[in-house]
């Protein structure tokens, strides 16, 4: 059997392994009185039943998690939730039948939301309705998990997640699920590694017995080989070790060993990563990830909505400096109604700067929101996927033009410094052809595109290694491109937080990295470790 | 079911209205929606809620339907308040919007 590599989105910090115990959806079975009276009493006591519950839980808690049951509570509370219910009880329908119409309804307008926050809380409904079907079925309340399990599943409601215990370990792999859930939140503070938006969790034959989950890059390995395993486990201790330590050293500047400063950035992904974040943990944003705004369902983002949240995020770093990359979609991004499906190689296709160019009219929105948002602090833009100067022209050029209407028609802008993502070796090699104002090195993609070896194919895997002395090369002769022509340069792949590649990049004379927000302690306190 | 909100007498006061804008970070979310339908069911006043100045109209009592609204950061929330305590509801609610729910 050969291991099966995900990848998702990272909601919940740290390593994990163990065994794999998959959730499987509770089917309620209870006969029906079939008289609707009774129906509709039996359902108010199982809904006043399952807010009892929910209030001898709370007892036992505090902070953050008793405030995720308050909010259950209200709504067990408010007669407006099972209105619907009690209507169709009346029609004729069975209570349990009634009540998870009801519900499903109410889940699915959540799940619809546009705003992902809003769109996290179905898993709380699902909670509320689950524990009221399991009491219509007399059935025990949430399926008990052994401590240390990787439980596997579409999504994990937070009473599951509260009835296992955490402190032997464990993680939360999900097919769906969001980094903003509350079982998210009560992940990140127990402690348990989690990943989300996994896709579709289908094997053939029986469910894995094994798994790693890298809570820190949102990987998940199932049944992984005896060497995957051997290096993930000598990664966990060496995690532990260094955790206890870089802890203190969060909110410090990082130094090397010789007292030479290192600027740490983050990469964020959505603005909602931001939240609670103190942004004195690092020098500046390296890298915004914009796709995230063409994500909904509703069409392209227009300038107003793109303002706004540039604003958000510069407001937020409070003058410090903030990438944002221009969208990169295309590749494993695809984005309906704008790339191109059905391309034999979309990593090779049109993508990244390409389709921008392809697409004036989207990517000069873009340009015109980001124009406006560059007032308001230290804004930079950053092209993706550039191979050849002329297509760094053809972006400055119209970023210029875009610039120059707003100015005519008197609407508040600056022109921010446009700068390049290296990431294609033809860039890489000749970086200084490029007019940019900075260089950002997109580590993943170089290794992938240097190497030909792509990171989700297991059989290759081990080719895709941004530490191989010709990728390193190519990021070793970037800096020195960007010395010669007095650019900065930084790095911002999934190498920027790969402790073990913290000496060999600094010995490229980077010194700037990127990494995601829960990576900063741990990237700081390597960094003090570093001599040159 | 009985309504707080149904009193006949609610018919003989002039409604008030006013807006405010919301600051905290995520919006009326899980836990300001429960701390505005706990502060609006202390009031005898019919208190609604909305995204536009002419509706449609939600119940500021139940978090069930303040919950349905989805009201994201930045949006402007329009409330309309009648009742013999309408004035003070209306001044309560406006704060409540204004310090962010206490989180901003």
């Amino acid at each position: 059997m050969s291991e099966i590599h995900l990848t998702g989105r990272a909601a919940s910090p740290g390593l994990a392994i163990g065994p794999v115990a998959v959730l499987t959806a509770a089917v309620a079975r209870r006969t029906a009185t079939g008289d609707p009276a009774q129906e509709a009493t039996t359902l108010k006591a199982a809904i006043e039943g399952a807010t009892a519950e929910i209030v001898k839980l709370i007892s036992t808690l505090e902070g953050e998690v008793a405030a995720i049951l308050e909010f259950q509570i209200a709504m067990l509370e408010d007669d407006a939730l099972a209105e619907g219910a009690y209507d169709a009880i009346s029609a004729g329908v069975t209570a349990d039948h009634a009540w998870r119409s009801a519900l499903d309804a109410e889940i699915a307008g959540y799940r619809s939301a546009e705003d992902e926050y809003f769109r996290a809380r179905a898993a709380d409904l699902v909670d509320i309705r689950d524990r009221v079907l399991a009491r219509l079925s007399g059935a025990d309340t949430a399926a008990k998990i052994t401590g240390g399990s990787i439980v596997a599943g579409d999504d994990i409601s937070p009473s599951t997640f509260l009835a296992a215990d955490w402190t032997r370990g464990g993680a939360i792999a999900l097919a769906a699920g969001s980094p903003s859930s509350h079982v998210a939140m009560l992940a990140r503070a127990r402690g348990a590694p989690m990943v989300v938006g996994l896709g579709p969790l289908s094997w053939i034959g029986p469910p894995p017995a094994l798994a790693l989950v890298d809570g820190d890059a949102g990987i998940v390995i199932f049944d992984p080989e005896p060497e995957t395993r051997r290096l993930f486990e000598h990664r966990m201790a060496a995690a532990n070790a260094a955790q206890t330590a870089a802890d203190a050293g969060r909110l410090e500047p990082a130094c090397t060993a010789d007292g030479q400063r290192v600027a740490v950035l983050l990469n964020v992904a959505a603005p909602e990563d931001l939240a609670d974040l103190d942004p004195a943990i690092c020098d500046g944003i390296g890298l915004v990830r914009t796709e995230f705004l063409f994500e909904a369902s509703h069409g392209l983002p227009d300038e107003d909505t793109q303002y706004a949240v540039y604003r958000r995020i510069l407001d937020w770093a409070k003058g410090r400096p903030v990438t944002v990359r221009t969208l990169d979609a295309g590749g494993d991004k695809p984005i309906a109604g704008l790339t191109v499906d059905g391309e034999s190689n979309p990593f090779l296709g049109l993508r990244g700067i390409r389709l921008s160019l392809a697409r004036p009219e989207v990517f000069r929105v873009q340009l015109r929101a980001l124009s406006r948002a560059a007032v308001h602090g230290a804004l930079k833009v950053m092209l993706p996927m550039i191979a050849v100067p002329s297509e760094f022209d053809r972006a400055s050029a119209m970023l210029d033009a875009e610039f120059t209407a707003l100015r005519a028609e008197g609407i508040a802008c600056a022109r921010p410094p446009l700068g390049i993502m290296v990431e294609v070796p033809a860039a890489a090699l000749r970086a200084e052809d490029f007019g940019a104002a900075f260089y950002s090195i997109g580590s993943n993609d170089l290794t992938q595109y240097t190497m030909a070896a792509a990171r989700d194919v297991g059989a290759v895997a081990d080719l895709n290694d941004t530490g191989n002395p010709a990728v390193l090369a190519l990021i070793a002769r970037t800096v020195e491109a960007g010395r010669k022509r007095g650019v900065e340069v930084s790095l911002c792949g999934d190498a920027a937080a790969d402790i073990h590649l913290t000496t060999p990049l600094l010995a490229t004379g980077l010194t700037t990295l990127s990494v995601s927000p829960i990576a900063v302690a741990r990237l700081k306190a390597a960094i003090a470790k570093v001599r040159s | 079911m009985h309504d707080a909100n149904a009193s006949p007498a609610a018919e003989t006061y002039v409604p008030l209205t006013a807006s405010a804008v919301l600051v905290n970070p995520v919006g009326l979310h899980a836990r300001p929606s429960v701390k505005l339908t706990q502060c609006a069911k202390g009031f005898a006043a019919k208190i609604e809620l909305a995204l536009a100045a002419d509706g449609p109209w939600t119940d500021a009592k139940s978090p069930v339907k303040v919950m349905r609204v989805k009201a994201p950061q930045g949006a402007t929330l329009h409330f309309r308040v009648t009742g013999p305590d309408a004035e003070a509801a209306l001044a309560v609610m406006l704060a409540l919007v204004h310090d962010g729910f206490g989180e901003a």
